[in-house]
Order: C-alpha cells, then structure tokens, then sequence
C-alpha cells in the first residue's frame, strides 16, 4: 500500500485508542461517555473510507455518472450513528441517576463509598 | 484525486488534535464542546469522502443532538471534572499501546483507500447501484437501501431507539417522584 492511504488507517487508530484511552483512564462518568462517542465515530470513519472510491460521485444517481460510491456502508453507519446516540441518552441518564443517589460521578468517590462499585 | 486526499488527511489531522484536546482538558463543558466541534469535522470528513447523508446525519444527530443531552447532563451533574493529583498511571497507557500496536500491524492487510477494485466494492453494491433505479425508482441509493433492500435493519434500528427512550423514560422518570415525596413528607 502506498500514497497517503495509509496514514487515513493510522489516524483511525490514533482516534481509536485515543477514546480507548479516555474511556479506561477517566474517572469523571461523562468524560467516559465523550470518551466512547469518539471510539466509536473512529469507526464510522473507517467504514465510509472503505467505501470511498476515487473520483466517485456521493451514491445519487444523477445523468452522466458512472462512478458512485458504495452506499452499503453510508447504510449500516447511518444506523449506527443513530443507535450510538441512543446508547449515549442511556448512558446519560444513568450519570444523572448515579449523581442523585450518590452526589458524585466521579469514579473513585463512588469506589469509596461502596467498594463493590 | 489527490487534492480530495490531501483534504481528507488535514480533516483527520485536525481530529486528531481535538481528540488530544480532549483528552486533556479538565472542564467538563468546555469537553463537551470541543466534542462538538469534533463531530461537526467528522461531518465535513463524511462530505469529503462522498457519504452525504451520513455527514447530514453527523452533523444534525451527532454534533446536534449528543452536544445538548451532554449539556443537560452538565446542567445537573455540575460542569467541573475532580482534580485529582495526577499520579502517572500506566496501565491504561500500556493496554492502549499494545492494542494500537496491534491494530497497526493488522493495518498492512487493508485493502488501498480509494481503489475501485476493492472487495467491499465489487459484490453486493454494483447490485444496489444497478437495480435501484429499475426496482425502487428512488433516486438515491442510500435512501433505496435503508427504507426498502435492508428495511428489516431499519426496523431494528427503530426498536433500538425506543428501547433506548424507554429505558431513558424510566431512568429518568423516578427521579420525578423523588423529590415530590420528600416535599411532602416535609410538609407533614
């Protein structure tokens, strides 16, 4: 593989671990959910470049054109765009439930308060 | 289309230093509005690689709708992050290595970015690309195969979305009655 190809599938990884990471090392519960968000937009992004190819118009079918790109994976990313924001209203909601019973969503207050959290 | 791949790779660029910003920065609200920014470049990333309806979604779902639940959130939850002392911690660190190390030996196997004689372009999408126009008559293939070939996938999604408002509802719903109990056990 050569040309700057490669260096898309590295930023996704970057992108990637740089959620992975804030999802393990924060402790405030919401940074954890922003942390996620991104992990998973990573994904998003390496399934539209799989599906890009050069020189191709969006996949509208329009006179003249001969080259779309493949709408298979704008499909399955429009789902999960929606169903990742669904999973982050529940996520949410849980923080707020956690705040009002505990008065904290930071990870290692709760810890003190019940260690079996 | 090697302008297309130079803006491509600036756009990634720039959410890679986003996503280091908001790594590092400790005030909660200000997080969630770089997260803003993040998702409104990775909107404009999905109209550079030719995926419109995803960038609309991106921007109108992603960058619109998570941005004001997070500050819903913040409202009630406070908008400051504990300052801890940081203390290094080094696993997280090692475990995100290790896997980022992984995944980029697992990158050498990837088919070329942008070739059309990739694999996920040669089978199911020529069928989509071809048979929409006769069999759907939508202009847009992306509309075509959401509402109609993988309309059962659709139907999924709207399970999960009300599954994800129920379980919301009633997350959410109980801390309604709390307080009012309290009120009026305080009234008596």
């Amino acid at each position: 593989m050569s040309g700057l190809g490669i260096w898309n599938y590295v930023i996704f990884i970057f992108l990637m671990m740089a959620g992975l990471y804030m999802v393990i090392s924060s402790t405030n519960l919401v940074k954890k959910i922003i942390g996620l968000n991104v992990f998973q937009t990573s994904v998003f992004f390496m399934y539209i470049s799989f599906g890009y190819i050069d020189g191709g118009a969006g996949p509208v079918l329009a006179e003249g054109v001969t080259l779309y790109s493949n709408p298979l994976p704008h499909v399955l990313i429009l789902t999960a765009i929606v169903v990742g924001v669904a999973t982050t209203a529940v996520g949410l909601a849980l923080t707020i439930r956690i705040k009002e019973s505990f008065g904290s969503i930071e990870e290692d207050d709760l810890h003190k308060m019940d260690p079996s959290i | 289309m090697v302008l297309e791949h130079l803006i491509d790779i600036s756009l990634l660029v720039f959410l890679a230093v986003i996503s280091v910003a908001l790594l590092r920065i400790k005030d909660l609200f200000a997080a969630v509005m770089i997260f803003g920014i993040y998702s409104l470049t990775s909107a404009s990333l999905f109209m550079v690689l030719a995926a419109a309806d995803v960038a609309f979604t991106e921007a109108a779902v992603g960058a619109g709708i998570s941005t004001i639940l997070m500050l819903a959130t913040l409202s009630i939850t406070g908008r400051e992050e504990k300052t801890i002392e940081r203390k290094f911690k080094l696993l997280p660190l090692l475990i995100v290595s290790i896997t980022g190390a992984v995944l980029l030996y697992g990158i050498r196997d990837l088919p070329p970015f942008g070739d059309a004689g990739n694999p996920a372009q040669v089978h199911v999408a020529p069928r989509y690309i071809e048979q929409s126009p006769v069999e759907t008559d939508v202009p847009n293939i992306v509309t075509s195969v959401l509402a109609s070939y993988r309309g059962f996938d659709t139907l999924g999604e709207v399970v999960v979305i009300f599954t994800a408002g129920l379980g919301v509802a009633l997350i959410i719903g109980r801390r309604r009655r709390l307080p009012s109990k309290k009120e009026a056990s305080s009234h008596e």
